[in-house]
């Protein structure tokens, strides 16, 4: 039997790491599809109507999933982290309702009425429907993760002794709410679901477009896949610069609010000044892969980078090292390599969006067929940075749940057993990995059966309104 | 801020916000168990109908509501986390794997009609159509064996009054759902429908009275805690309601039916609700001035769900009246 704690941690990353792809997709999904739908209701043509058609049947079995996945994740605060939702609960309690009414309301009622109701409801109202749709997930970050920015930098709250028990009491709103972390977290985490998005869909368009251009195969629509890729190429053109500066702002910040992750995510010991920014490091023993305390990093670093970066410009500044904190590090190995794989994918995102751009510049972006098999090679690794971050934040943290308040081993539900703890691990390493790849295979499904049929669209449909009215609507 | 601070001094207006946040939450559950219910129901009646046309009808009829519907359970379980926060954390707690069992239910069938409709081969058909049924049945019962155990105060996650009570719950999704095919699908689905329906209303009476019986000898004042107004008068009405949604089935008037559907469900769970006062969580003893947060967050909460609430009445509103009256042939989900 696992130890209950390290079950319930397990736990809660594999939830949410499966989760957060969900919320990624549609909560990227959300702006292009409002933007279909625009256009589609403004002027009519039918590549509109069919990228929006196409692109909902994604967003649908993403938001789905994501909801299935998401009331796991709300329930396993009072399964699994009863002592951490009695102590935060007045706090973190609040954000997770208002988030239930506000946002995920407005998502799902109106997802009905978009995916079902292009022959139902008026041009209006389905505008509306799109853009209360796109709003719901963007509302639903919102408040989750001011819940979650909370726990990293909390204030507006004092301690009380409860009953025996610690409990945090709110005493000011929007000092908790607007908590410091807050506006990097939210800029960060929808610039990256947007940039995530425009790499799957250009990777996704770059395959058909690169069969048909580069390789001389006869692809059905085309067009549909051209105008793909150059809207997904617009997309990470305005979020990969954007995502490098402002990922730059908020590793200071990290470094000013939470010095301990910081030093973890460049894995320094001792405190020192004039800190290297090692690009490549490799501990020199095996065995201190998994070990927190694990130091002697064998590293090729630019001398003085991570001061100069923890400081904003300044390469002699000083950083505090992991052995200076009263607690125990996070491990830092996971921490150290997710923040540079993620740094360095959001570098390659950058190159990606200016070759693109300059292809496209140059009238050349149909022909490049190393552009296409590049765009191709990284249509999953926007969701895979996205995951790398939240790795980064959420590995970095502890040993806190909330940071210098309560620890994540403290926040574990006192009854639980051993036995239970690991049953339902097990039973939901098994469901969730299921889940991924009936995700996986449905959404492949979708994309090999192309844009929907002419013949299908509303403007050449027969006046009976034998169409199906749903974007759902898939006939095999 | 000074003025969001000074919201911590009392209760907005000098009202009892614990007493309403408690009975919101009852409405919260009535309004989830209510509108999900007769998706859940028609998940079940799904199960009797083999016709690969009457099962995409109802997959059809359901569309568009479901996922609206089960976010009730979302509102509910936040609203519960951020108004009685131990009270959540010990009733998920205590009931660890019966958590797990209405998770792992919800998530089958939440997948389930998307993933019928994502493949028209009959073995992918036949095992999503199971995983649909199975679903529909086992959350509703698991959850009202939640229900049964929480107002029981029991710590166990299975109980004789929870089994009676999720049997109750199932039963009365199926009184739901057939009431909402039949107004949904016109004359598309067999007249058995209705006999389903007709039935469970029967069977949902007979596991009330069991219910009844047993926290009649369960609870520590024993019959003089139910021999109250509160909780005959609702009793009292189910049995009224239950004649009257058989009546209007057998007449066609499936509005009406579906209203005594959901006036069935209230009164189920304002039944709970009166039971368990003051308490919020018998196992504990904990009462509901006792668990409630302090009054700033009470107070903010109380004006949010002031302000949203109307608000998601009217998605409901626009979302049900975009999709009003039988659905046509060419529906497709």
């Amino acid at each position: 039997m696992i130890d209950p704690v390290i079950a319930s941690r397990l736990q809660f990353a594999l939830t949410t790491i499966v989760h957060i792809i969900f919320p990624v997709m549609s909560m990227g999904l959300a702006p292009f599809i409002v933007f279909f739908t625009w256009k589609d209701i403004r002027t009519g043509k039918p590549i509109y109507e069919r990228l929006r058609r196409f692109w909902t049947k994604i967003f649908a079995v993403s938001f789905v999933v994501g909801t299935v996945t998401g009331i796991v994740l709300e329930f396993e605060f009072g399964t699994n982290f009863a002592a951490f939702s009695t102590t935060a609960g007045e706090l973190f309690g609040g954000p997770l309702a208002i988030e239930g009414m506000m946002a995920f309301m407005l998502e799902a009622t109106f997802l009905g009425v978009f995916v079902f109701g292009r022959e139902k409801v008026g041009d209006v109202l389905y505008m509306i429907s799109a853009v209360a749709v796109g709003l719901g997930t963007w509302l639903s970050a919102v408040w989750i993760l001011i819940a979650n920015s909370w726990m990293q930098t909390p204030r507006g709250y004092e301690l009380v002794t409860e009953n025996g028990q610690q409990v945090v009491h709110l005493v000011d709103p929007i000092a908790a709410y607007l908590n410091p972390r807050f506006g990097y977290m939210f800029v960060h985490m929808q610039n990256a679901a947007v940039e995530s998005v425009a790499l799957f869909m250009a990777g996704v368009a770059a395959y058909y477009v690169f069969r048909h251009h580069v390789w001389g195969y006869q692809v059905e629509d085309v067009d549909f896949w051209e105008t793909t890729l150059k809207i997904a190429l617009v997309g990470l053109l305005l979020t990969a610069p954007l995502q490098v500066v402002h990922g730059d702002m908020y590793g200071r910040h990290v470094a000013e609010t939470q010095p301990q992750k910081f030093a973890a995510m460049e894995a320094v010991w001792e405190t020192d000044s004039y800190v290297p920014e090692y690009i490549i490091a490799v501990p020199t023993d095996l065995a201190d892969i998994t070990n927190p305390r694990a130091k002697d990093l064998f590293g090729i670093g630019i001398p003085g980078g991570a001061s100069w970066l923890a400081s904003g410009g300044d390469p002699t500044a000083e950083i505090r090292g992991l052995n200076s904190f009263e607690t125990e590090a996070p491990p830092v190995a996971i921490v150290f390599w997710a923040f540079r794989a993620m740094v360095g994918l959001g570098f390659w995102f950058v190159l990606l969006a200016f070759w693109g751009g300059y292809r496209w510049y140059t009238g050349e972006l149909f022909e490049d067929g190393l552009l296409h098999k590049a765009l191709m090679a990284s249509s999953l690794l926007g969701v895979l940075a996205t995951e790398l971050g939240w790795i980064v934040t959420e590995v970095g943290r502890q040993p806190w749940v909330i940071q210098g308040v309560m620890r994540t081993s403290e926040g574990v539900s006192p009854g639980l057993t051993g036995a239970e703890a690991t049953l339902t691990l097990g039973g939901f390493a098994v469901v969730y990995l299921g889940l991924l790849a009936l995700y996986t295979y449905v959404v492949a499904r979708i994309i090999r059966s192309g844009p929907p049929p002419r013949e299908e669209l509303r403007s050449t449909a027969s006046p009976t309104g034998e169409v199906p009215a749903s974007g759902v609507a898939n006939d095999d | 801020m000074t003025s969001l601070v000074a919201l911590g001094d009392g209760p907005l207006f000098g009202l009892p916000l614990p007493e309403l946040w408690f009975a919101l939450l009852f409405v919260m559950l009535g309004t989830f168990l209510f509108l999900d219910g007769f998706d859940f129901g028609a998940g079940a009646i799904f199960a009797a109908l083999d016709d690969d046309t009457e099962r995409e009808t109802v997959l059809a009829a359901i569309g568009p509501f479901w996922d609206g519907n089960e976010v009730w359970l979302v509102v509910f379980g936040g609203a519960l986390f951020a108004s009685f926060p131990s009270v959540y954390a010990d009733l998920f707690s205590r009931h660890y794997l019966l958590m797990f069992g209405i998770l792992g239910a919800l998530i089958l069938r939440g997948l389930a009609p998307e993933m019928y409709e994502q493949r028209h081969d009959p073995a992918w058909q036949r095992w999503w159509g199971r995983s649909f049924v199975a679903g529909s049945v086992l959350a509703p019962f698991l959850l009202g064996a939640f229900a049964g155990n929480w107002l029981a105060g029991s710590a166990r996650s299975f109980t004789l009054v929870g089994v009676v009570v999720g049997v109750a719950v199932t039963l009365l999704t199926v009184v739901s759902g057939a009431a909402f095919l039949r107004l949904k699908t016109g004359r598309r689905l067999p007249e058995s429908v209705a006999r389903y329906g007709i039935a469970a209303v029967g069977g949902y009476l007979l596991a009330v009275v069991a219910t009844l019986a047993l926290l009649a000898l369960r609870l520590p004042n024993g019959p003089d805690a139910l021999l109250r107004l509160p909780v005959v008068v609702p009793v009292v009405a189910s049995v009224a309601l239950a004649a009257g949604y058989v009546v209007a089935l057998r007449r066609g008037a499936n509005l009406v039916a579906l209203g005594a559907a959901a006036g069935l469900t209230y009164a189920l769970v304002s039944v709970v609700a009166v039971v368990m006062y003051p308490a919020v969580d018998p196992a504990t003893g904990a009462t509901v001035r006792e668990a409630i947060v302090s009054t700033l967050p009470l107070n903010l909460m109380s004006i949010g769900a002031a302000l949203l609430l109307p608000l998601i009445t009217t998605y409901f509103v626009v979302l049900y009246s975009a999709f009003s009256g039988p659905i046509s042939a060419g529906e497709a989900y």
